[in-house]
């Protein structure tokens, strides 16, 4: 039995999993994939910290820009902590070898994305998730932390309301596994795939370990906030950066016009482009006049992606763009030490709220919240696991294991009458019109009845590959079952949720209601789901 | 269009009639479509996790950024086990960075970086870790234990920043199936979806070896032979 197991190989598990080793306890870490393919790797704008390289800046102003975003439904103390370590945590990159881009001085460069009072984000060209990624990733290797990948989260085990492990799919040889441990770590991030290829996201986003939280009675909160980047590409969903606004580009209607405030927040260029896009049928943005020289050193990715997906070159032409499902801010619910409600269960990055997003996410927030919470949960779970003197729950475990081999192979003998890849495309599609960038109680109502009968249609779907060895359709299958889990929390709290905060705009109720200035909790109540709006 | 995907032992040809998609894409359309087996990985569909690398007529590409002509041969990447149709086992493939020691020690050095020293290893920080030039390298067909491509510019980003106080413990690293064992053929080069050049940067530890005082042990030997052979 390890003392500190992590879910989840991105930038939150693996700061969780150097936190934790640092204490002295003994870490393993599972991903489903590798460490180095997560989600973290695609973050390109930066990392917020009040360094005041480029022009003064403060944490007090980065506490107020963030908390500002947030539209009330944030926790104070926590936006605090967040900014005021940003500093030392960008410091604590740095030192083991994180290639920052610097300024002429030879300090940490520092742009400015949308919401920001001053230029905040460090970076590292529009490679900044990337780099941090793999700093993190070479420092578990110098550490000798364990890392097993490919392992699909099945179910967390929990015995008298405390966690003591967890079983998983070793995708490659198709078998279960159980790995116990004195506390978990969740860090498996969003669920942005819902929206599926009207996402920026890896075909990973899915939410995996929110799912199975909430399956043990874990608390989720506010799942009902997802944030919308105003530029994906129009073809491919694929992200352009904020910092192509940020460093000065324009967004353009269908007549070459300028049409709203590139640096506002993102939920509101995001409508913008939204109702220009309804309006006029094409929004694309344009970084011509950056020039050449300017584009290829700082935009690298951008270039090469418009390139390839749109069969444009940036450099000369305006580049397609429609806003795409990025970042989810709600998740499982953790107290001020990144525990969950169950014990021993501790949450971090994206699959966690934290509450310090709020409503609506800055940009630069994320890599930073990795670093901050992730090393909080590490920390926290450290502690925790030297107090916990429990041993031995193996035979409380193997009861479980048989049951879950059981049900992997019922669902490989099931009979497939609907295909679940096409439900998934649909599902999509339904929650990009009906529960994306502008909601109102018809369209929700409409997407609650959709997933009513989708649920029903789930038994009569199945995996039509019987293979036990690295069977994708299955691991795609088992994804697609959390997704829909999840997606009836999205629906039953924006339905609740009767006001516009932040990145949830109801058209039927435009403004932002006092009476709503609360966190929306969801819970398990025997196989129901409850949802309740608290302070 | 017909692509032709090596599936363990045999060869399945595929009749598509897609249009500008990307590999990754036309693979994607075959799994959700066609044929619900086919195996291969994916993830972020933009050239930056490192997922989706495969052989195309013998030569490495990321299927998400490469567009299929008719007629193309996909081949899982070389060297690597084979778990499934194009999917490959690569913890053993990774595990080279942490033979060659490439990480940073954490330091309190002063970390002022000129924009110039920072230039030093940007490009070789871009690497996504794809496995395109360990597949490509040719010394592995005879030397499995070879450090590689990959994780020498991995070790050479390290070594040449600026922030580095100790650099002995990775470069010592390298010496033993490492720097030397490459034959500087250049396979690794062109395959970069990154336009990373790891013999450039195996050169370099190279240079940097010799500086610190640790000898080519081809060229001692050969030396050595040539001084025991000379009879006079």
């Amino acid at each position: 039995m390890v003392d500190v197991l992590v879910i989840g190989a991105g930038g939150a598990g693996l700061v969780a999993a150097l936190s934790a080793k640092e204490s002295g306890v003994s870490v393993k870490v599972l991903t489903k994939s590798y460490p180095t393919r997560s989600q973290t790797c695609m973050a390109q704008g930066g990392i917020n910290a009040a360094l005041g390289n480029v022009s003064e800046d403060s944490v007090k102003s980065h506490y107020e820009n963030t908390l500002k975003s947030a539209h009330g439904i944030a926790n104070k103390k926590m936006i605090e902590k967040l900014c005021s370590e940003g500093i030392e945590a960008v410091k604590w990159l740095d030192s083991i070898g994180m290639p920052f881009s610097r300024t002429k001085e030879g300090n940490i460069a520092q742009r400015r994305l949308g919401g920001a009072s001053a230029p905040r984000a460090c970076y590292a060209q529009d490679y900044t998730g990337l780099k941090i990624l793999h700093t993190l990733y070479d420092q578990c290797n110098a550490n000798d932390i364990e890392m097993l990948s490919e392992r699909f989260l099945l179910e967390l085990l929990v015995e008298n309301g405390v966690v003591i492990g967890v079983e998983v799919l070793n995708i490659k040889t198709g078998e279960v596994e159980q790995h116990l441990a004195k506390c978990v770590i969740l860090a498996t991030g969003g669920y942005s795939r819902i929206y599926g290829k009207n996402s920026t996201n890896t075909v990973g986003s899915t939410g995996d370990g929110i799912a199975a939280a909430y399956r043990v009675g874990a608390s989720l909160s506010d799942m009902e906030f997802v944030q919308f980047h105003p530029t994906g590409l129009k073809n491919s969903s694929i992200l352009i950066s904020e910092s192509a606004r940020g460093e000065g580009g324009y967004l353009l209607n269908k007549e070459g016009k300028r049409f709203t405030d590139e640096l506002a927040p993102r939920d509101k260029v995001s409508r913008a482009i939204y109702e220009e896009i309804e309006k006029s049928g094409e929004v694309t943005i344009d970084i011509r006049h950056l020039g050449k020289e300017f584009i290829s050193h700082n935009l690298p990715q951008e270039c090469k992606l418009a390139k390839l997906y749109e069969n444009v070159d940036p450099v000369f032409e305006l580049v397609p763009i429609k806003p795409v499902a990025h970042y989810t801010m709600g998740g499982i619910d953790v107290d001020e030490a990144a525990q969950t409600n169950i014990q021993g269960l501790f949450a971090a990055g994206e699959c966690a709220n934290q509450k310090v997003h709020g409503a609506n996410r800055l940009g630069g927030n994320s890599l930073l919240e990795l670093i901050v919470f992730g090393r909080e949960a590490g920390k926290n779970a450290a502690k925790l696991a030297k107090e916990n003197l429990l041993t031995s729950t193996e035979h409380f475990a193997c009861k479980q294991s048989e049951r879950e081999t059981y049900a992997l192979d019922l669902l490989i003998r099931s009979t497939c009458k609907v295909d679940f890849y096409k439900k998934r495309d649909e599902l999509a599609e339904q929650f990009y019109k009906n529960v994306g960038i502008k909601r109102d109680k018809v369209k929700l109502s409409t997407a609650l009845e959709y997933l009513q009968s989708l649920k029903e249609e789930i038994p009569l779907m199945g995996v039509r590959d019987t293979n036990k060895l690295y069977n994708t359709e299955l691991v795609e299958f088992l994804e697609f079952k959390n997704i829909v889990a999840l997606a009836e929390m999205i629906v039953s709290g924006a339905l609740q949720r009767e006001e516009s905060r932040g990145s949830h705009y109801r058209e039927d109720m435009p403004s932002e209601n006092k009476a709503f200035e609360k966190n929306t909790i969801y819970y398990k109540n025997g196989e129901k789901l409850c949802v309740q709006l608290m302070r | 269009m017909k692509i032709d995907i090596k599936r363990d032992v045999q060869t399945v040809s595929y009749e598509l009639a897609c249009e500008d998609l990307t590999l990754l894409e036309l693979l994607n359309h075959i799994k959700t479509g066609i044929d619900s087996s086919l195996s291969f990985s994916s993830g972020c569909r933009s050239g930056i996790c490192g997922s989706c690398a495969v052989r195309v007529n013998g030569k490495e590409v990321l299927a998400c950024a490469y567009k299929p002509q008719d007629g193309d041969f996909i081949e899982p990447l070389r060297y690597a086990s084979v778990l499934r149709d194009l999917v490959v086992d690569m913890d053993k493939v990774l595990v080279f960075n942490k033979i060659a020691k490439a990480w940073g020690l954490p330091t309190s050095k002063n970390l002022n970086v000129s924009q110039k020293d920072a230039e030093i290893n940007e490009l070789q920080s871009d690497c996504i870790l794809c496995g395109a030039c360990y597949s490509a390298c040719p010394v592995y067909t005879v030397n499995p234990e070879f450090i590689g491509p990959f994780a020498l510019t991995r070790a050479w980003k390290y070594v040449s920043d600026v922030r580095e106080t100790d650099i002995t413990q990775t470069i010592s690293a390298v010496q033993t199936k490492g720097i030397y064992d490459c034959t500087l053929c250049n396979e690794c080069v062109p395959v970069c979806p990154q336009g990373i050049a790891p013999k450039q940067d195996i050169v370099m530890l190279r240079n940097k070896s010799g500086v610190m005082g640790y000898m080519d042990p081809n060229f001692a030997s050969s030396f050595g032979g040539f001084d025991s052979g000379l009879i006079f």
